[in-house]
């Protein structure tokens, strides 16, 4: 369980900065927004694996269940926040959908290059 | 067994992560992101967070991947230009990978049950539930009622996103506008997608509907049941035409969906001091304290399903209108 529990911190490690590699290096708006999804599931990732009690169920009372259960509480903010990441993320794709209307293309670079001349 | 099927499980989520950050094409990355969020999804169900793994899996392999994609189709498939100071932002994200992992060696013990994070108000909602709400599922509960506020928050935020992608994209050209040869047919004439899409939507809008109003009795609730029925009529979308669709249900329908929801949501809290206690104080809806809490549960579960069915499908047909 020890070790489980180390490699699920580090897989959020890793995954958040893989998310972050994406927006920092990329120049493609979708693929930094891409980028930036996986960063948020990282985090999601984090909030879940901090609520897991050992030997627990899913907070849900049942007739036969046994009574420890894992933290709700977390569940419910990533909950509503994937919910939300949808409709943020699209958001963003709106963007990027009116920028390649209005600059032909949606690589950060040369959207710049257009600015400038 | 659960042991190695977690570690599995993480190893591909942390491999498909770096092959999405590598490849040049686009429509390959977004496939890809649909499969890492499955594995997510798996990871959720593993460490006992039922509710959040239907919802990341019928929102991130489902929903997600198609925005995604009606995105690309108005843009790009590729990459174009090499990726900028690649050797400077590999250094600084390996620099904090390396601290967040140092981080690690100071955090409780994976599972604890004397964590911080289990010994503040988690107890107090587990212990109190039965009593004063009466229903089996806790992360309902917590949702519905103890954080109702919270939850009130987040919907207004999906409604204004909604409305911020309607904003800029445009609801679409009026139907009759359109010349023939523009309409889109869908997969109309593919035979096997659409007889397994004609067997599979019905039960996809039931399963949405049961997952809506079995929400506090098991895993459910407005959020997934939302984003399923969305899905269901998106698959519907795919297969027949987007036309179709909208013949269905019109965008006026949906605009209206995207408004009720979070007026519901307002009503069922204003009724709430009208009835005499505070603003989404369930308890005063009825005579009996604990059904009054059951009774507001339901209608905003409710609000929230209508408006994520709402927002969700007018996102998309605001993507797939843009694009003819």
């Amino acid at each position: 369980m020890e070790i489980l529990g180390l490699y699920y911190y580090w897989v959020f490690a890793i995954l958040l900065m893989v998310g972050l590699y994406a927006v920092i290096a990329k120049r493609n708006l979708v693929k930094k927004l891409i980028g930036l999804t996986l960063f948020q599931s990282a985090v999601f990732l984090l909030y879940i694996t901090m609520g897991k009690v050992d030997d627990g169920t899913a907070p849900i009372f049942s007739v036969t269940g046994s009574n420890i259960f894992s933290n709700p509480l977390p569940q419910v903010l990533i909950l509503t926040a994937i919910v939300v990441g949808i409709s943020t993320t699209a958001l963003g794709l709106g963007i990027v959908v009116r920028l390649k209307e209005e600059y032909g293309t949606i690589e950060e670079n040369e959207i710049q290059e257009i600015d400038e001349r | 067994m659960i042991v190695i099927f977690g570690v599995f499980l993480l190893t591909l989520l942390v491999i498909t992560a770096i092959a999405i950050v590598r490849t040049e094409n686009l429509f390959v990355a977004v496939m890809l992101q649909g499969i890492a969020s499955l594995f997510i999804a798996g990871n959720f169900f593993l460490l006992d967070a039922a509710d959040v793994a239907l919802t990341e899996a019928a929102i991130g392999a489902g929903i997600s991947t198609v925005l995604f994609l009606s995105a690309l189709a108005l843009t790009s498939e590729r990459e174009r230009s090499k990726s900028s100071n690649k050797m400077l932002s590999f250094t600084v994200v390996a620099v904090a990978a390396l601290v967040l992992i140092y981080a690690t060696f100071d955090k409780p013990r994976f599972g604890d049950p004397n964590a911080p994070v289990q010994t503040h108000v988690a107890p107090w909602y587990l212990e109190k539930t039965p009593e004063y709400i009466d229903i089996p599922n806790v992360v309902t509960a917590v949702l519905g009622s103890y954080r109702g506020y919270d939850t009130l928050g987040e919907v207004l935020v999906v409604f204004t996103a909604g409305i911020g992608v309607l904003f800029l994209l445009g609801s679409g050209a009026p139907l009759g506008s359109l010349p023939q040869e523009k309409i889109n047919e869908g997969l109309r004439h593919h035979l096997i997608p659409r007889v397994v899409g004609r067997v599979l939507i019905p039960f996809i809008l039931l399963f949405g509907l049961y997952v809506q109003f079995h929400g506090e009795y098991g895993p459910g609730g407005g959020f997934q049941a939302g984003a399923i029925i969305a899905a269901a009529i998106i698959l519907f979308a795919l297969l027949e035409g987007e036309q179709r669709a909208l013949s269905v249900i019109p965008a006026r329908v949906l605009l209206g969906l995207v408004a009720f929801g979070p007026l519901l949501y307002l009503a069922v809290g204003i009724a709430g001091i009208v009835l005499g206690g505070n603003f989404l104080d369930y308890s005063v809806l009825s005579s009996d304290s604990v059904t009054g809490q059951q009774l507001g549960i339901l209608l905003i579960e409710a609000g929230v399903g209508i408006t994520v069915t709402g927002v969700l499908l007018s996102i998309f047909h605001a993507f797939a209108a843009r694009g003819r």
